[in-house]
């Protein structure tokens, strides 16, 4: 495919470890922000190409991990009542709550649907219109601006039987907690190229500043991992700790206006609570109160649902990149795909996932 | 979850007001809302992520990649150092 296959080269990727190799000197810590990279890198097992004093730190850019089990039970919660149609991304379903997850409320008779995109639920809405049509929004910056146009949308058409669950969080709240956590090792970060698709490169510019780390914008193949870390590792050698952007093809250094526009018109910032991490100030979204007559959370009366989070799971620490997947005493034991303690476990995003699936050895 | 998945865009239409476009996927073909790439045109790239395309992808900066390193110097090195063999 276009745009794919030229950029898992294998001789150009040796070239790029090459490089690496060359440039290195010191020992460096970057992390990938997104857990699409991560997947990427275990699967085409870069880290491996890497000199061995070069360590990739995977981060908490997974969507589906970071949604509080709060939520989760909300969406469980909305899901099991027989009036609703429950949409979600596929991802949720095996997502455990504090009791149970999407996959069995299904099971018990609660109508979940798996939806490729939000708009779906819309057209689910117009179809049922005897039904509560209610899309689970999950997703950092590059999907909020899809939900905002489905709530839009659904406004426009005046369906009165369409509403959001919005669980979506903001990137660059996380990366600064990450720097800010006291065992934090990080010294460099791959940016994650499909949010910064969306809101561009500036959003970094005062997190490059204030903790004096290079912050490369990222893509997704091979050759872009390879090339981010090589920018990345001559900054660090150079003492450099400034904005760069490797995924031109895709990112311009404003984003998308239309869509940043789009998520303005519809959500504000607020405090969200990150699973296994915490609160993270003006890190989510919320519906503005313009569009609270769409919020499935004051529709369905959920406000009361707290949770707490399950003690034995170390998802906290795997998405700070303190610990490395493995490094859990239940990794592959107690917890796999088919039975997961935690989020990472499930999604295709989440770094217990990519090890399980690919490096079942470690 | 933040997948973005390049696609050849073959036809462009509106529906509720919005525009849409099929996009060809290696073959196979989706429908995906132009909303936030108004610009786009029939025979452009695009990164689809949940049925949007949210960008267009640029082929000029989509082959800096494969100049990058003689453009640092490295290419240049590399030819000193390497071993060649290997697939």
């Amino acid at each position: 495919m276009k745009y794919v296959d030229e950029f898992r080269d294998a001789a150009q990727s040796r070239r790029f470890a090459e490089a690496i190799r060359r440039k290195a000197k010191r020992p460096w810590n970057i992390m990938e922000v997104c857990g699409g990279q991560t997947h990427a890198i275990v699967r085409f097992a870069i880290d491996e190409i890497l000199p061995p004093s070069l360590t990739l730190i995977h981060g908490p850019g997974c969507p589906v991990c970071v949604t509080s089990v709060e939520i989760i039970d909300k969406a469980l919660a909305i899901a099991s009542r027989p009036e609703v149609i429950f949409c979600c991304f596929g991802d949720m379903l095996r997502v455990p709550g504090s009791g149970k997850d999407l996959s069995t409320v299904k099971s018990e008779g609660g109508d979940v649907r798996v939806v490729y995109s939000p708009m779906d639920a819309v057209g689910l809405a117009r179809e049922n219109p005897g039904r509560q049509v209610v899309f689970f929004a999950i997703g950092f910056e590059t999907t909020a601006p899809a939900t905002a146009m489905s709530v839009a949308l659904a406004a426009g058409l005046r369906l009165a039987n369409f509403s959001l669950l919005v669980a979506h969080v903001l990137v660059p709240p996380a990366m600064r907690a990450v720097l800010e956590g006291p065992s934090n090792r990080v010294q460099g970060f791959l940016a994650a190229g499909h949010v910064s698709t969306i809101t561009g490169v500036n959003q970094y510019r005062p997190l490059a500043r204030q903790y004096r780390v290079p912050i490369v914008v990222t893509g997704f193949e091979p050759l872009d991992i390879l090339q981010g870390i090589l920018m990345c590792v001559i900054q660090l050698e150079e003492g450099r700790a400034e904005v760069e952007n490797q995924y031109v093809r895709s990112v311009r250094p404003e984003g998308n206006r239309s869509a940043l526009g789009q998520m303005e018109e519809v959500f504000q910032t607020v405090p969200r609570n990150w699973r296994g991490i915490g609160e993270i100030p003006a890190s989510g979204l919320a519906l503005r109160e313009k569009y609270a007559a769409y919020d499935a959370d004051r529709r369905f009366g959920l406000q009361g649902i707290t949770a707490e989070e399950p003690a034995e799971c170390i998802a906290g620490e795997v998405l700070q990149g303190r610990r490395r997947p493995h490094e859990c005493p239940v990794f592959g034991t107690r917890c796999t795909p088919d039975h997961p303690l935690g989020a990472p476990m499930v999604s295709s995003e989440g770094a217990c996932a990519a090890y399980h699936r690919y490096r079942r050895r470690v | 979850m933040c997948l973005g998945i390049p696609g050849k865009l073959v036809e462009v239409y509106r529906q509720d007001d919005l525009p849409m476009g099929k996009v060809d996927f290696g073959g196979i073909l989706k429908d995906v809302c132009l909303a936030f790439t108004p610009e786009a045109a029939v025979g452009c790239y695009v990164l689809v992520h949940v049925g949007f395309a949210i960008s267009l992808i640029h082929q000029t900066e989509a082959e800096e990649v494969f100049s990058y390193l003689q453009q640092i110097g490295e290419a240049a090195a590399e030819e000193e150092t390497s071993q060649g063999g290997g697939p």
